[in-house]
């Protein structure tokens, strides 16, 4: 248990770093929008998440004495949804479809060569920094299984062995 | 309006996400510019349409008025198509859709196996109207359901209607929407509420997604039916956030109905006020449960509580709600135009009207497709999706995504409706139904909806919580080889305990795509264990990779593909596989047009 906390604490620390204090300003017209009731409390977090693309505990901290929400039922959500994050994410998003017409279809293959090649599971971020991988349930684009997103592009119809290339051309 | 200009023929050129994926703006663009160059942008107009739903095909080009249909169009083809169909009016073969059993070209949409057997109540407008644009989505008729209830119906008229047509909620449930409303209408707390639940999370659904790109205003217009019937006068639309196209066109449309005073204050000046407004997720499945989702449009961790009472007694900020799905809301405007009886002649005793199912997996015409109840299985996967390719043998098709089943092959002339499903062990779910061919390992696709919900958990009861993890565990000893007699009896009795005794819908199902492999491929667990060796060669542990010689016909195909060099190979021999190099990850069988690797 022990070391459990101790290594919590020290991502928490981690992040701190990363947002200088005058950064956290930014964050004022976001909670002047949203103001006034706990039922927008995740767009107002979505908006804080497009503009540092993570919630660290600072953001977090800030959010709760502008929107006036306790900050435990901040956190509390924060890590309930999976689209919420509070690490630091890759350069580039990739979401490889996990979804059962994708796996049908040979994302697992994908996501071996991706674990293989690249060096990164699910939810970690390569050490350069170029790319955050995430398995997502089903991008509703079972058309064309099996998906990847990188970042805002849908790639679909993938065979798996040119999954390195595609993932190649993003810097 | 009287000025647009007179367009002799419309290219309608589908913009549903699985088209601009495969580059459908860049089409767009390429046909603007060579209409252009040729001087013709104001004979031939373009329209960008909600999704078409044959999404394998795209992008899809339709030319009207004579409904020529064009598939698989790359940019470079666009000045071809301008040149030949646009001017000398001759249809260009090479990009007509390819008919396999027919084995020859169609041009027309209509004659096309996958249009020609659905009926369309729900995507009614599919491919026909700008998503965008809400003057066509009242050209077809619409909002004059909306206007038909407010001018000539009281709301107990409109609840009468809605349960004349027997219209059940598509969310899965089946529960029947009429009674759900008035069961709503008798509670004298407001304000109350109605919701429209777009959080599609089965995986291999996507109708939703569809109706709310493709025709925003109709699933608006269901909303404000609902509203009026029950008493509400607000109402949300709870979208997840994997699809902000939705989102955007959701919005886009709200705005016009605003300004053209069919949301707001005192509507058609009938003195009904009704307004929308989005509630996005942010990615959990277990949202898409009645009582998750209405937490979380609170700002709430999205965690299902105890009924009663029932959502329709105290559910979004304790007040009535009344919550439907996409689907659902989008079948409210031809029935009240039409009323309900027309509704009611559709389908079979107990379940009325059509379904839209997202047809996927090993299935050669991918797309989505909407037929009326009581369609059989195999007209849906054989008529209409053309079969399973490569000459694959059909061997299950999984309906109802992580909460429903597989219905094996033997079954495939099942009645889909919503009892027959749930007879045979599986479930109508939102509708996605995945095609599965003898390459799918079911333990393995027992295991991978197991993993799902036990990722998607929410963790509120132990049940599901726990016992899917032990499942999950259990199910990889067993595609690692490490299955033991017994293990297939315990999987049964967890699974039992773990349907029965979960608080949420989807805790009661959760277990369910396990229960009903282990009911039609007892023998594939059997396998595993015994006999340590899976039947599909999926599951790395149980297999060895070798050719067949006297199948092999030494193309080398196998060679050229594999990732790991693991394959030996020279010109006029026979393959050979190096088992200490290969990583069993299939691509050589995938490759093989012969099957000669086992």
């Amino acid at each position: 248990m022990q070391e459990r906390d101790a290594l919590l604490k020290k991502k928490v620390q981690d992040s701190v770093e990363q947002i200088p204090r005058d950064k956290l300003e930014l964050l004022d017209p976001i909670i002047e929008k949203y103001q006034g009731s706990t039922s927008y409390l995740i767009p107002a977090l979505k908006e804080a998440q497009e503009m540092f693309g993570y919630l660290p505990m600072e953001v977090q901290r800030k959010l709760s004495k502008g929107l006036n929400i306790p900050a435990p039922h901040i956190y509390g959500v924060v890590t309930f949804y999976s689209f919420f994050t509070i690490t630091p994410r890759g350069r580039h998003t990739i979401r490889l479809c996990l979804g059962t017409a994708c796996y049908v279809k040979g994302a697992k293959e994908m996501l071996e060569i991706i674990v293989r090649e690249i060096g990164i599971n699910v939810g970690e971020t390569s050490k350069d920094g170029r790319f955050t991988l995430e398995a997502v349930r089903c991008l509703g684009a079972c058309g064309l299984a099996p998906v990847m997103m990188i970042g805002e592009d849908t790639h679909g119809n993938i065979i798996p062995s040119a999954t390195l290339g595609i993932i190649e051309g993003y810097q | 309006m009287c000025a647009s200009p007179y367009y002799r023929l419309q290219i309608m050129m589908c913009a549903g996400t699985g088209c601009i994926a495969s580059g459908s703006l860049d089409v767009r663009q390429a046909f603007e510019r060579e209409l252009t160059k040729r001087n013709l942008q104001n004979e031939v107009q373009i329209v960008m349409t909600g999704c078409n739903g044959f999404c394998a095909m795209g992008p899809l080009v339709v030319v009207y008025p004579d409904g020529v249909f064009y598939n698989q169009v790359k940019p470079e083809h666009v000045p071809l198509i301008v040149e030949e169909h646009i001017l000398k009016g001759r249809v260009l073969e090479k990009l007509l859709f390819k008919d396999e059993k027919a084995k020859g070209r169609v041009p027309l949409m209509k004659d096309i196996g996958f249009f020609g057997l659905q009926r369309l109540i729900v995507l009614r407008n599919r491919g026909l109207i700008d998503a965008e644009n809400i003057d066509e989505y009242i050209a077809r008729d619409g909002y004059a359901g909306l206007a038909k209830a407010l001018t000539e119906m009281t709301p107990e008229q409109v609840i009468e209607e809605v349960k004349t047509s027997g219209l059940r909620g598509r969310g899965g449930g089946g529960f029947p929407t009429g009674l759900k409303w008035e069961e709503c209408r008798r509670y004298d707390n407001f304000p109350k509420y109605t919701i429209c639940n777009g959080d599609e999370g089965d995986p291999g659904a996507f109708m939703d997604r569809s109706v709310m790109e493709g025709d925003p205003h109709s699933v608006l217009e269901g909303m404000a039916i609902s509203g009026y019937g029950i008493g509400a006068e607000q109402g949300y639309i709870y979208v997840r956030a994997e699809y902000p196209l939705a989102i955007q066109r959701l919005q886009k449309a709200i705005e016009d109905a605003r300004s053209y005073g069919l949301l707001g204050r005192n509507i058609l000046g009938k003195g009904f006020d009704f307004d929308i407004a989005i509630a996005p997720g942010a990615g959990a499945f277990v949202c898409g449960e009645s009582t998750a989702l209405m937490y979380s449009i609170e700002g709430r961790r999205g965690m299902p509580r105890i009924k009663p009472p029932r959502s329709a007694e105290a559910g979004l900020w304790n007040q009535p709600t009344n919550l439907n799905n996409v689907e659902t809301f989008a079948n409210l405007n031809p029935i009240i135009l039409n009323g309900g009886e027309w509704f009611a002649s559709i389908g079979t005793e107990n379940s009325k009207g059509t379904k839209v199912f997202a047809l996927t997996g090993a299935v050669t015409n991918v797309g989505l497709v909407e037929v009326p109840m009581g369609t059989t299985l195999s007209s849906l996967i054989f008529d209409i999706g053309g079969g399973i390719p490569k000459k694959r043998k059909f061997k299950a098709a999984q309906i109802g995504g992580p909460s429903g089943g597989c219905i094996p092959l033997g079954m495939e002339d099942v009645e889909i409706d919503y009892e027959s499903l749930q007879g045979v062990g599986a479930m109508m779910g939102s509708g996605g139904v995945v095609v599965m061919d003898e390459m799918t390992c079911m333990v393995d696709t027992a295991r991978f909806f197991t993993n799902f919900s036990v990722d998607e958990s929410c963790g509120k009861c132990t049940p599901c919580r726990e016992g899917l993890k032990v499942m999950f565990d259990k199910l990889t000893d067993i595609v690692e080889g490490r299955g033991q007699e017994g293990d297939v009896e315990f999987l049964i009795e967890l699974g039992h305990h773990i349907n029965n005794t979960s608080h949420c819908g989807l805790g009661k199902s959760a277990a369910n795509p396990v229960l009903s492999t282990i009911r039609y491929f007892r023998d594939e667990y059997d396998a595993h264990i015994r006999d340590k060796h899976c039947p599909a060669l999926v599951c790395p542990d149980l297999i060895d990779f070798e050719v067949i010689e006297e199948k092999c016909k030494m193309c080398g195909m196998c060679f050229k593909n594999c990732p790991s060099n693991a394959i030996v190979w020279e010109k006029k021999k026979v393959a050979w596989i190096d088992k200490s190099k290969c990583t069993r990850c299939r691509t050589c069988i995938m490759n093989c047009k012969f099957g000669a690797i086992r």
